[in-house]
């Protein structure tokens, strides 16, 4: 029944080069920790996209509880933690996913960097995944705001003091964040929540679309 | 050579890929020792990697819930801010002098600028074709460096936080759930210390500053449920307690102070 379905669609779309492409090629021996256990190393990055992933699962289910509102957003957070069902642990896996993401991206860089991967011809894919780096940093600073407990809100004011010193065109970033030059407030907290769930996953997904096609384009590097 | 079935479409606006680019990477064959497909067998190993590390990622979740402090109150002057951890390095490279004040743009912009800068384009800074850090130095010792760095500065700012104060100052406090304190200030009427608190402009003015009118609390603890003596409370009125609280500032006479420490003291919920 499934075969028939899939040579159906396939029939008319084609697409068994899509999934081949992906899913069909050879691991080489010097990635593959069964046969060489100190390349655990090369796990690293697919276990931050593992994170990522689930970052992104429990991510959506906190917004079916999560209120981006000033008066709302703390209670709405005290409320998930303490008296939905599971939602210690859907936001437990979210707040430690996020420390985690940032732990294995930072042993994935060191493990791309002293396997001196970065070179030609992986040099675009290296900037895209500091890119990458990047975005993730601005996810960890963004989603420390929203639960707007104390510790959240003094931290972004500090974040933001910092993001206001750039010359020139400090306070234009300050207002483009807080909404604000000293003010954080309600809308801090809204441009910081929709920063944080559309603008930021937007460019993550992209860039991470382009980091895993050029990874099937080029193949990962070859032994030191 | 057609694509994949060789299906032809109608109108069919596809461009065939007759000359494939030349840049594909080398086939794993080519490499000495064992080639594993990754789909099934290899697939199959990175779940289970994914499992275990998941496992223990469950484990840290429920082992420690993860932390909410009282809700955000931006009135609070007292407050010692504290970014999430990946963060201190940075806030610690600004706590020195030739990093801050007039020279804040060095810790906040031009060190993070240039790491990050750095990083970005090591492709293009380092481009000898050697890939084993120990026949490039200077890639190596950079990295080494910054990545020695990024841990002491984390270290120096853990070891200089005052962990105690920080969860005292971000606890939940009863008011912040809607629940008032059981008790009724109003039964306490007759005490003389009462008079001496409600009177706004009197002496106790900087008190109802922190401590809030309805002594419910508000950048300083609440003053319902201290479990304090009296004596105590006139202690820390007259030295002030740590982390916020200044010393001396009730502007009454002692013999004023000791009667509203008595009525602090008496604020106690009925067993």
């Amino acid at each position: 029944m499934l075969n028939k379905i899939y040579d159906w669609v396939d029939e008319r779309l084609d697409i068994t080069p899509i999934w081949r492409d992906i899913a069909d090629h050879e691991v080489p021996e010097h990635v593959n920790p069964a046969h060489h256990f100190s390349a655990f190393v090369y796990c690293f990055g697919g276990l931050t996209f593992f994170i990522t992933v689930i970052q992104i699962l429990s991510g959506m289910f906190l917004t079916m509880y999560y209120v981006p509102d000033v008066e709302n957003a703390w209670k709405s957070v005290y409320y998930l933690q303490n008296e939905v069902a599971f939602g210690e642990i859907v936001r437990g896996m979210h707040h430690w996913g996020a420390s985690l993401v940032i732990v294995m991206m930072f042993l994935h860089t060191l493990r791309v960097f002293f396997t001196g991967s970065y070179k030609k011809p992986r040099e675009l894919n290296w900037i895209v995944g500091v890119g990458i780096f990047g975005v993730m940093i601005g996810l960890g600073f963004t989603g420390y705001l929203l639960p707007w407990d104390m510790k959240a809100l003094f931290a972004t004011k500090v974040g933001l003091e910092i993001a206001g010193s750039v010359p020139f065109i400090g306070d234009m970033i300050k207002v483009l964040l807080a909404g604000d030059t000293t003010i954080i407030g309600a809308q801090t907290l809204t441009r910081f929540f929709a920063i944080h769930v559309f603008f930021l996953p937007a460019a993550l997904f992209a860039l991470l679309a382009a980091h895993f096609i050029m990874i099937r384009r080029q193949g990962i590097s070859g032994p030191l | 050579m057609q694509r994949g079935k060789g299906m032809k479409f109608v109108g069919d606006s596809r461009i065939k890929a007759n000359h494939r680019m030349p840049n594909l990477p080398k086939d794993y064959s080519e490499y000495p020792g064992k080639t594993e497909a990754f789909w099934p067998d290899f697939l199959l190993k990175e779940w289970m990697v994914g499992a275990v590390f998941l496992i223990g990622y469950l484990l840290l979740t429920v082992g420690h819930p993860s932390p909410l402090e009282g809700p955000a109150d931006p009135t609070n002057a007292a407050y010692i801010p504290l970014p999430d951890w990946y963060f201190l390095f940075v806030y610690q490279l600004l706590k020195y002098s030739f990093a801050s004040g007039p020279y804040n743009i060095i810790g906040a912009i031009v060190m993070p600028g240039l790491a990050f800068g750095a990083l970005m384009l090591m492709p293009f800074l380092d481009t000898t074709p050697e890939r084993r850090p120990s026949k490039r130095p200077l890639p190596t010792a950079f990295m080494l460096l910054a990545v020695a760095s990024i841990f002491y500065l984390t270290w120096e700012s853990v070891v200089n936080h005052d962990w105690e104060a920080a969860k005292a100052q971000g606890e939940i406090k009863p008011s912040d759930l809607g629940e008032g304190p059981k008790v009724d200030i109003e039964d306490f009427k007759d005490m003389p210390g009462y008079e001496i608190w409600m009177d706004d402009a009197g002496p106790a003015a900087s008190c109802i500053g922190c401590h809030g009118g309805d002594l419910t609390g508000g950048a300083g603890p609440m003053l319902i449920n201290t479990g304090l003596e009296a004596e105590e409370i006139e202690t820390i009125a007259h030295d002030g307690k740590a982390p916020g609280m200044p010393g001396g500032t009730f502007a009454g006479s002692d013999e004023e102070l000791k009667e509203l420490a008595e009525f602090i003291a008496s604020l106690k919920e009925e067993e």
